[in-house]
């Protein structure tokens, strides 16, 4: 029998014969990547969030940040006088997952370390027109009142040291003292200004 | 190509991708001959359905046809002019940028190299002059405007009006200096302002320190000035002066001039008093480069002169 004739009078051989078509896209665009040292590799300085900013982005997280805030710096000029350098593939390979984003409603946030202070994060979050009044993003005021959740953060680290993240058992014995008596605001300030620096802030 | 982990990998998309234009062609090709019999019948391929429902094997309208193979030729020159194959970088050396192998002309560094050509003489023209002469050039007051809107306007607001703790600009009220030299390192290198918390210290004379602070500026609030007075001038001095002042090279406020970055009020004052304040303005030098400092620096000396 022809695979023709097979392929039309079998469904199944239909759909394995499609899912070999559509794989070479694939096995040509996306299998390579996983062997590129410039996305795999991290950049020089790159260190593992600590415990304090790890916390404080699984808070990023949960808010959802990223459907409004983009990480993604494109190398354009319009958006490197802005932003700051563009990001680079070596910069997100501790991100399990990246928080690229797909759209911006508020600014791109992949530089935003540094960039203010944190008193100002605080301000901003707890209500974002107290310091920028055309601002239209909803305010977290909660945040600075719930304490950083502390009770599976080791696990949290040990799951992402599973991924590749080179946390050493140190850091994950020690990651819920880092946690104590702080708030999901202070944790969501510590990300937010870890946020891009392993390059400097050079366009 | 020496990104990869090792030399198999550009083989590996090559073959894929020559292998599947090669078949794509075959395909299209392959599909292309009349299938008519001597009859100019179009032949049926065999397959019958339903006793009498027959499948024909009616070639592609020649449009059509030629339409794929015109989407295959340019799958292959692109190919040969762009990135993609695998093995070569593309005939017109394109990159969209390049940050490892250095010396590539990516799409990225042609557009900041154009910008610059466009530019750069614009901005050192701008850095010959003084910034009390740019406060007179419309141009250059505008750009500054424009780099003061995309930079600035986070923290001391889009009108440059400030916000409680952040300064405003407008005035004529300096924590670090008004001159362009002090406005310019304040872009260039930020400033730390602290404002220890007292609170510990002072414990019940809080109030009186309070009262003491607000009198200096015509203001009255609940509390005994004298012992007020008298903690001032063992705690406060140092940096906001006997006169309280202020002292610009260290950031602190003047206390008698009725502006208050933090809010005037009695509860105001004394939260600052127990709890301390910091302020920070980033330092922009490193990020903005010289010329954009520069014409901040004159956009922002212009709004109080």
């Amino acid at each position: 029998m022809s695979i023709q004739k097979s392929a039309e009078t079998n469904v199944g051989v239909l759909v394995i014969l499609t899912i070999v078509v559509i794989s070479f896209g694939l096995l040509v665009e996306i299998v390579p990547l996983f062997f590129m040292k410039s996305l795999t590799e991290p950049i020089d300085g790159l260190k593992p969030r600590t415990a304090l900013e790890q916390a404080g982005r699984d808070v990023y997280t949960r808010e959802g940040c990223y459907v409004c805030h983009s990480q993604m710096i494109r190398p354009f000029r319009a958006e490197t006088e802005r932003y700051g350098h563009y990001s680079l593939a070596s910069e997100f390979v501790y991100d399990h997952p990246f928080q690229w984003g797909s759209k911006r409603t508020g600014p791109d946030l992949h530089r935003v370390g540094g960039r203010y202070s944190d008193e100002w994060h605080r301000i901003h979050m707890i209500n974002p027109r107290d310091v920028v009044p055309e601002s239209v993003m909803p305010g977290y005021p909660w945040l600075d009142t719930t304490p950083a959740d502390a009770s599976d953060i080791s696990e949290r680290l040990a799951t992402l040291r599973m991924l590749g993240v080179p946390y050493t058992d140190e850091d994950i014995k020690n990651a819920p003292k880092q946690l104590e008596g702080k708030t999901e605001l202070d944790a969501l300030i510590a990300y937010m200004q870890s946020l891009g620096t392993t390059i400097p802030a050079v366009r | 190509m020496d990104d990869f982990v090792s030399s198999f990998w550009p083989w590996y998309i090559f073959v894929i991708v020559a292998g599947s234009i090669i078949w794509l062609f075959y395909l299209v090709l392959s599909q292309s001959h009349g299938v008519k019999d001597k009859d100019h019948k179009i032949e049926p391929t065999g397959h019958k359905w339903d006793e009498d429902l027959e499948e024909l094997n009616t070639p592609l309208p020649r449009w059509w046809l030629q339409l794929f193979i015109i989407t295959n030729v340019f799958g292959l020159v692109y190919l040969f002019l762009y990135p993609g194959s695998g093995l070569f970088g593309g005939l017109l050396g394109w990159s969209s940028a390049d940050y490892r192998d250095t010396g590539a002309t990516g799409q990225y560094e042609t557009e900041m190299a154009d910008a610059d050509a466009q530019y750069s003489a614009l901005y050192e023209g701008y850095l010959k002059q003084d910034i009390a002469t740019l406060t007179a050039d419309k141009d250059a007051i505008t750009t500054g405007s424009r780099l003061f809107s995309t930079y600035c306007i986070q923290c001391h607001g889009s009108d440059a009006g400030g916000a409680p703790g952040f300064p405003n600009l407008r005035d004529s009220d300096w924590l670090w200096g008004g001159e362009p030299d002090q406005i310019k390192h304040t872009i260039a290198q930020g400033r730390i302002g602290a404002m220890p918390a007292w609170g510990a210290v002072l414990g019940k004379n809080t109030r009186d320190v309070t009262a003491y602070v607000l009198s200096m500026s015509g203001k009255k609030s609940s509390g005994d000035l004298d012992i007020g007075k008298e903690k001032y001038d063992q705690l406060c001095v140092a940096c906001h002066g006997a006169d309280g002042k202020g002292n610009i090279a260290l950031g602190a406020p003047d206390l008698t001039d009725n502006r208050w970055l933090y809010g005037g009020s009695a509860r105001s004052v004394e939260k600052s008093i127990i709890e301390g304040r910091n302020g920070k303005m980033p330092a922009f030098g490193e990020f903005l480069g010289e010329g954009k400092v520069h014409l901040l620096t004159a956009y922002v000396y212009s709004l109080s002169y």
